[in-house]
């Protein structure tokens, strides 16, 4: 059972904080990616105030409750950001964001001890093998709760993921959800243009996992539906993998759709522009 | 110089195959994951026994550290197993953020490390692994000298919460270790004391320093003689009480002189003793086909080796 259900109404204003919260935090420090994090915000709301069974009073192993992990670390703004509005850490701390002495470091990690982070992402391709390693870890402890991955689709370059891809559905992992951030954006370009990553859904069919489809990730209509899906599906003996389509920038009209969003902060009057769009329903850290 | 005896010659990997198959007994928390390498890390006895705690990950390695990483989380005591070279330089980025960096419990068994590997040529000779290891914090780097102290070292490393790399090898060696010595995590071991060198060595290195401890006797030459399993962290009280008593120190092992155990000894003597030493080592060079002890001779990593240098470093010492 996830800790706060919160309807659609309720999951729409924790994204609008979310928002806030992740352009506040990245023109603090002008540096961060807002890009993909408003791009997530729904998926990663969604996760945390309804879809899974999780614990906000943090623990390593995560014994009987759901785990995320996320393997597209730059992204790290929105999952801060939605740790702290469902309890894990205090709000205030957000804004530590990528200052030195803080727990909220550039790219998630454990080495300071922040609550909600179970092992250190930013160098891609790495956060589906440990997802995965974690789901049999929970299959040996006769845990029956789930383990849920993000990657990014630019992330899918590298090869480390379809060396997963191969393991999961040999092995038959199938208490594991992954999800793709299927936003077509990356660093260089779009995604087609760097590198083309050509049939998504038959590669994925062809590694042998169940791959479900979300045409519209920024809708919880659409999303949260997707995700009960994909937890009725496991235990069937094959690994799970979601195709998100989400809008890079998504909620602010002048990042929307654009890898120039990727990396790059807002300034001042950016931020003005940006904050207009997005209602304060949680209150500002 | 006190006598080694032994009845038995061993290869190390077999011992790490002895201490998994032990642990399987004994730890329910301890899981093996190998890369298609099940007969030659000798974790096939694992395997065969426990089943339900083994996981063949094929000839993917970077995924099987992700996956050692990930099997932490829940209690897991994870064991690795490739050759060193697949163990270190193929995945040292998964090793860094998902292992070192993270914390994890994993345990890193390497094995076919170092020229004695043989004919297999300098793809598989790797002469890197402990200076890529030992970089990276939190990470502890450990290299036994026969079977029993393998088995040992695979057996205390379970107990110890954190990282390690554990390193060990292909060819037969003596088992002249007890069978009964406790493995000390960082604890030195005094094999002979003498008083006109301290001969630090490690793995297969520390046979050969016995060898050389013999003929430097029959030279009028008494030899202190140091078995450090572990270079990191390093026993350095042990390193510089020997070094103050003799003053010249000869470092030994099967790696490149940049990066290995010698470069470790000489930073703790840097700063606290400086003194003449001399590194029996690889010198900054790939390796080659041939039989172990061809290789071991060509590039100077034998007990005659270990007397030369001895005899250069007595001689700086005197200067």
């Amino acid at each position: 059972m996830n800790p706060f259900n919160y309807t659609p109404e309720q999951l729409h204003d924790v994204a609008h904080q979310v928002r806030r919260d992740i352009v506040r935090m990245v023109h603090a420090v002008n540096s961060g990616h807002p890009g993909g994090s408003l791009g997530c915000t729904e998926f990663l709301v969604s996760l945390y105030f309804r879809v899974m069974d999780h614990n906000p009073t943090f623990n390593m192993d995560g014994t009987q409750e759901d785990l995320f992990f996320l393997s597209n670390g730059h992204i790290s703004p929105v999952w801060y950001s939605v740790l702290a509005r469902s309890g894990y850490f205090d709000v205030k701390e957000l804004a530590t964001f990528r200052k030195l002495n803080s727990r909220l470091q550039g790219h998630p990690a454990t080495e300071e001890g922040l609550p909600g982070i179970r092992i250190a992402s930013g160098s891609l391709g790495q956060g589906l093998s440990v997802a995965t390693g974690a789901a049999q870890s929970k299959k040996m402890n006769n845990d029956d709760k789930l383990v849920y991955v993000l990657m990014g689709d630019g992330e899918l370059e590298e090869g480390q993921v379809w060396e997963a891809a191969m393991y999961a559905a040999h092995h038959k992992v199938d208490n594991l959800i992954a999800t793709v951030d299927y936003n077509g954006q990356q660093i260089d370009g779009p995604v087609d243009a760097v590198m083309s990553l050509g049939n998504l859904r038959a590669k994925w069919e062809a590694f042998g996992w169940k791959v479900l489809h979300c045409e519209n990730g920024n809708d919880f209509v659409q999303l949260v539906p997707v995700l009960e899906q994909a937890k009725a599906l496991t235990g069937h003996k094959q690994p799970i993998i979601i195709l998100m389509n989400t809008q890079m920038g998504f909620g602010v009209d002048f990042m929307m759709g654009s890898h120039k969003w990727h990396g790059v902060a807002p300034n001042d009057a950016q931020l003005e522009q940006a904050l207009v769009q997005l209602s304060e329903t949680l209150n500002d850290y | 110089m006190k006598d080694f005896p032994y009845t038995e010659s061993k290869d190390t990997r077999s011992g790490f195959g002895a201490g998994l198959l032990e642990l399987g007994r004994t730890n329910p928390n301890v899981v093996a994951l190998c890369a298609d390498l099940t007969g030659s890390l000798k974790m096939d006895a694992f395997q065969k026994e426990y089943p339900e705690r083994f996981f063949q990950v094929g000839i993917a390695e970077a995924n099987m550290i992700g996956l050692a990483a990930g099997m932490t989380i829940g209690g897991k005591i994870p064991f690795t197993g490739t050759f060193a070279n697949f163990s270190t330089g193929r995945v040292y980025d998964q090793i860094r953020q998902s292992v070192a960096y993270s914390g994890k419990n994993v345990k890193i068994c390497a094995s076919h490390a170092g020229l004695t590997l043989g004919e297999d040529g300098a793809t598989h000779q790797i002469l890197e692994d402990v200076g890529m290891m030992k970089m990276l914090p939190h990470m502890t780097v450990i290299n036994p000298c026969d079977f029993n102290q393998t088995k040992a070292a695979t057996m205390a490393i379970a107990e110890f919460e954190g990282p390690v790399y554990l390193r060990f090898g292909r060819p037969v060696v003596p088992n002249f270790t007890p069978a009964d010595q406790k493995f000390e995590i960082g604890k030195a071991l005094m094999l002979n004391e003498g008083t006109d060198v301290t001969i630090i060595a490690t793995g297969h290195l520390v046979w050969k320093a016995i060898l050389a401890g013999k003929i430097l006797a029959e030279k009028g030459i008494n030899a202190e003689i140091i078995n450090i399993h572990t270079i990191k962290p390093l026993d350095a009280r042990a390193i510089l009480e020997s070094v103050r008593k003799t003053g010249c120190v000869v470092t030994a092992e099967e790696h490149n002189y940049m990066g290995g155990l010698g470069e470790s000894v000489a930073r703790v003597l840097a700063q606290e003793l400086p003194s003449p030493q001399e590194f029996v080592a690889t010198q900054d060079t790939f390796g080659e086909s041939g039989t172990p002890d061809q290789l071991m001779e060509k590039y100077g990593l034998n007990e005659q080796a270990i007397v030369a240098a001895v005899e250069k470093v007595i001689a700086r010492k005197k200067q």
